[in-house]
């Protein structure tokens, strides 16, 4: 069981975050789309409390964080049910691809040294990058450190990755071969949130589509129906923009 | 008159005395780096109260001269603290060197601390570590690195420090020195045999300095 109820956040006097309700099945695929400034992210970071809510309920597995009586240990147990992928990949700039991978193994699963290395080369091969494993984020282009970073969020076997727009900071060329990395772990069925503004990967991967617009959620649905036959006319209005952007 | 052979063959007398000026310098950079990360960490995470009395202590040892920061530990305070009667110039010394330089070494680790990016702890953090995971396995690492040239300086800076120590009739380096000078009066030779020996120590320091830095710097490289 995976959800956040009643999820308020604020910054100052500015609500980002007015009352969140979603919740996502085992195995499903979410993408969040949205305009700019709605609180896609702010939600995300919520998500694992990279961001501490103001008022709500989150829901990850076993975890249950009530954001009124959240304890530090409730907070582990939910980042550690929980991973993430951040739009400026976030490698560790002190580790190689393969110890990037490897280190939530050694240090947070105590997975002993040798067999987390040989996961995170199975890993590191899954995503292509078997031949880097001993580079530097700083030797790595865009695309490989985000799957890299992709890389790093599966060996952790959480219960649910966030992405937070994973292609926004990539240059157009290595755009698709993360996408393809994500969309093999979708197959993969694992349980995925995902904002970002790749129309085609929500048509084609998401089993949910949820449209988000001030802090709230507007309307959701299969990308099939949301995407032909939106309700809410601040969903047409963004679909609108957004498809033209994309040229379809 | 300057007497190259009295110079040469002070040389290897007063080489003698290096070991223990090293010994000095060393034991000291070890406690002030252990003193300045603690001090570091406590103005990072502003724990409270406690953050306060850190400050306190790093403005009192940067803003006053390291010479009466030695007298006050070795002249001063066993007057009113029974314990440090005992003390003698060496621990007085290494006290003093200890304090002095945790407190600027401190400024510097901390700096370095808040300069690694946001997005490197965040990250740690999302991976499920805790504080101290993060602070131990990605951010100290990444702050060392930034650290670690002007860390190098200050350890350069605390050899030539250790000189002072003969104030408090330590006979290390200086001390030597001094005492060959006063038996002999050549002061220009024993003066100038001492500059050479500090100065060569200081030059071969630096040549390690450039090589940490590159083999630091290996992660940040393509
Ligand atoms: N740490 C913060 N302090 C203050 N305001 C913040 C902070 N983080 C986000 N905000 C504000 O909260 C609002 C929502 O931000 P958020 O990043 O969640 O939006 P988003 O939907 O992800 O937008 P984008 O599509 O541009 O990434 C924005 O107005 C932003 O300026
Ligand atoms: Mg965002």
């Amino acid at each position: 069981m995976i959800a956040v109820e009643g999820l308020v956040k604020r910054f100052g006097d500015r609500t980002v975050l007015d009352g969140v309700d979603l919740s996502i099945r085992r195995g499903e695929i979410v993408v969040v789309i949205g305009p700019s400034g709605t609180g896609k992210s702010t939600l995300l970071r919520c998500f694992n409390y990279l961001e501490r809510p103001d008022a709500g309920i989150v829901r990850v597995g076993d975890v249950t964080v009530d954001a009124r009586t959240a304890t530090k240990a409730e907070i582990l147990a939910l980042r550690r049910a929980t991973a993430f992928v951040f739009q400026s990949y976030a490698l560790f700039a002190n580790k190689t691809a393969l110890q990037n991978i490897a280190e939530g193994l050694i240090v947070v699963k105590k997975v002993p040294k040798r067999e987390a290395l040989e996961r995170a080369r199975a890993i590191l091969d899954r995503v292509g990058l078997g031949d880097r494993a001993d580079a530097y984020p700083a030797a790595l282009s865009g695309g490989q450190q985000q799957r890299v970073g992709i890389g790093r969020a599966m060996a952790l076997e959480a219960d649910l990755i966030l992405f937070d727009e994973p292609t926004s900071s990539l240059d157009p060329e290595w755009v698709q071969e993360v996408l393809d990395v994500m969309k093999s772990l979708a197959e993969s069925h694992q349980t995925m949130l995902v904002v970002t503004h790749e129309m085609s990967f929500a048509r084609d991967v998401a089993d949910r589509v949820v449209f988000m617009d001030g802090g709230r959620i507007v309307e959701e649905g299969p990308p099939g129906r949301l995407f032909s036959d939106p309700s809410d006319e601040r969903t047409r209005g963004f679909l609108r923009k957004i498809l033209a952007g994309q040229g379809g | 008159m300057f007497d190259v052979g009295y110079m040469i063959g002070l040389m290897p007398v007063l080489l003698g005395y290096l070991p223990l000026t090293l010994q000095i310098a060393t034991a000291s950079m070890a406690f002030a780096l252990v003193l300045a990360c603690l001090l570091a960490i406590v103005r990072v995470l502003a724990v409270p109260g406690l953050d306060l009395v850190v400050r306190l202590f790093i403005s009192f040892f940067r803003g006053t001269p390291l010479l009466v920061q030695l007298f006050l530990f070795y002249y001063g305070l066993p007057q009113v603290i029974g314990f440090l009667l005992a003390i003698n110039g060496i621990t007085a010394a290494i006290l003093g060197l200890t304090l002095h330089f945790a407190a600027y070494m401190a400024e510097s680790i901390r700096a370095a601390i808040v300069g690694v990016d946001r997005s490197q702890s965040e990250a740690a953090l999302s991976v499920g570590m805790t504080t101290g995971q993060m602070m131990r396995r990605i951010v100290l690492p990444q702050a060392a690195r930034v650290a670690a040239p002007t860390l190098m300086n200050y350890f350069i800076d605390m050899i030539k420090s250790t000189s002072l120590a003969f104030t408090l009739g330590v006979t290390e380096l200086m001390g030597a020195t001094q005492k060959e000078a006063a038996g002999s009066f050549r002061y220009l030779e024993a003066f100038l045999a001492v500059a050479v020996i500090y100065w060569v120590v200081v030059e071969a320091l630096s040549v390690v300095q450039r090589r940490l830095e590159t083999a630091l710097g290996r992660a940040y490289r393509r």
